[in-house]
């Protein structure tokens, strides 16, 4: 068994010091990734740097109206916060519907966001897997295939992004900010995720020991009316096949503006960015709903066993807009 | 307790302390037998490292009687025969305690949801159920005759 050790730095600059000096370092904060694959032998850090203890999770009003949600902010007190289920609810109902009470009370907020694919062949240590060992293979693209993504994918990776607080935040256009060996940054989330491309292993674009201090989401009207939709294989408890984080503002019968974001299709959290674009000025009917998902997608790029996304998706994002437009109905 | 750095809290308690109450079902966090509570919050053990909790209050199973007498959640689950082979009982037990604190048991659709992280596979559920009604019921009573 390879040794391990575990420190708890008290300040945020020591943390990103100890991390920065080591490159087999990780850091640690719910722990509900990181211990997992630590212990299927998937991660294999030699340095457990717990941050827990970082003053980092506290919400904050941002001047002009966003919230600055602290990385450390665990995902059940995110959403119930008042700010974020009155002004964000896509972003509060994503997270209820996220794994489990126990695990929400452990998992951060920052954590979340940097959590590893649930793909079998990733997380079983043998198989080949160009994300865990680059250069050897993707299992899933002649496997078992039926959770994989249909979107953003390549030769290299199918493996689907897991999160769904991330779907909305893409929605949302949040912005994380961070700090790291180079200082701090601002990273559009949408930018925050790479797609698989040629270089599978690289999911974001932290450097090492690059910290995740907050996520900060813009003041943003339309998202009041914001709700996640989440399609599974059981009622609770699992990740979602299709999921759809949507908000609409109609004004006298046109679309005026529109966030449309998927989950459980894309190798990153996918914002449907075709199908906003033809939605904005378009009337807001369930046509015209249906020729968006079309558009949105159609350059879906299916397997064996995951074709029946396409249509689950399509459907899905009818649904999620025409509740939306009926003020978050489900 | 001196203790290796890879050594979650579901071991530390069972292997360690003797505290075999929290029981190891999955070990990866999707089953929920290891349900215990860190600083009055329900988690998983499994995926808890004990080094973390340097500091922190634990209580597991062992810990909800008091002076012998059996925690009103272990008798309803006893009065509503809310287990079969038992084994995820310890869990289901310290997950429905902090169910009830926390306001989520008002009915039987959010009880179903905020429990699904406790996994029954002999399907005790409605039974589980049942106890759980019967807790919050006496609970909201005993608030009322208190008002």
């Amino acid at each position: 068994m390879r040794p391990l050790s575990y420190t708890r730095p008290q300040s945020v600059n020591d943390a990103i010091a100890i991390v920065s000096a080591n490159p087999s370092s990780s850091f640690l904060a719910g722990g509900t990734t990181e211990v997992d694959l630590v212990r299927l032998g998937v991660a294999h850090p030699d340095l457990l740097v717990d941050i827990n203890e970082l003053p980092l999770a506290e919400l904050e009003e941002m001047p002009g109206g966003g919230l600055r949600i602290g990385a450390l902010a665990r995902m059940s007190d995110v959403a119930r916060a008042q700010s974020v289920m009155e002004r964000y609810p896509a972003m509060s109902e994503a997270l209820l519907l996220g794994a489990s009470e126990q695990l929400r009370n452990m998992a951060s907020i920052g954590g979340n966001l940097r959590q590893r694919v649930r793909c079998p062949y990733f997380r079983d240590n043998v198989s080949p897997c160009n994300k865990r060992e680059p250069g050897t293979g993707c299992s899933a693209l002649e496997g078992l295939n039926r959770g994989h993504a249909i979107l953003g994918t390549s030769e290299h990776c199918i493996a689907t992004h897991p999160s769904d607080v991330a779907v909305a935040l893409v929605a949302f256009d949040a912005v994380v900010r961070t700090v790291g060996p180079s200082g701090p940054r601002e990273i559009a989330i949408e930018d925050f995720y790479l797609l698989p491309g040629d270089t599978p292993e690289a999911e974001h674009q932290l450097e090492h020991g690059e910290l995740i201090a907050a996520i900060e989401l813009p003041p943003l009207e339309v998202a009041r009316g914001s709700l996640y939709l989440k399609v599974r294989d059981r009622q609770s408890y699992e990740f979602a096949l299709v999921s759809v984080a949507a908000a609409l503002e109609v004004r006298e019968g046109v679309i005026a503006d529109v966030r449309l974001a998927l989950g459980g299709v894309g190798t990153k959290p996918w914002r449907a960015r075709r199908a906003e674009a033809e939605l904005v000025g378009a009337p807001a009917t369930a046509a015209e709903f249906a020729s968006a998902a079309a558009l949105e997608l159609e350059p879906a790029d299916v397997r064996e066993h995951n074709a029946f996304k396409v249509e689950l998706a399509k459907r899905a994002i009818v649904r999620g807009l025409t509740s939306a437009m009926s003020g978050g109905a489900r | 307790m001196d203790i290796e750095p890879r050594v979650s809290l579901l071991d530390a308690l069972r292997e360690h302390l003797g505290l075999t109450g929290s029981k190891k079902g999955c070990d990866q966090g999707t089953c929920g037998a290891c349900t215990v509570w860190v600083d009055g919050r329900r988690v998983l053990a499994c995926l808890t490292l004990a080094a973390s909790c340097e500091g922190r209050e634990v209580t597991t199973i062992e810990g909800l009687a008091s002076d012998g007498d059996l925690h009103p959640m272990q008798r309803a689950f006893i009065a509503h025969d809310g287990f079969q082979c038992g084994y995820c009982t310890p869990g289901q037990i310290m997950s429905a305690v902090k169910l009830i604190e926390e306001g989520n048991a008002s009915t039987d659709e959010d009880i179903a949801e905020f429990m699904s992280g406790n996994i029954c596979r002999c399907a005790a559920y409605p039974n589980i159920r049942a106890a759980i009604r019967q807790v919050r019921d006496e609970a909201k009573a005993d608030e009322d005759a208190a008002a």
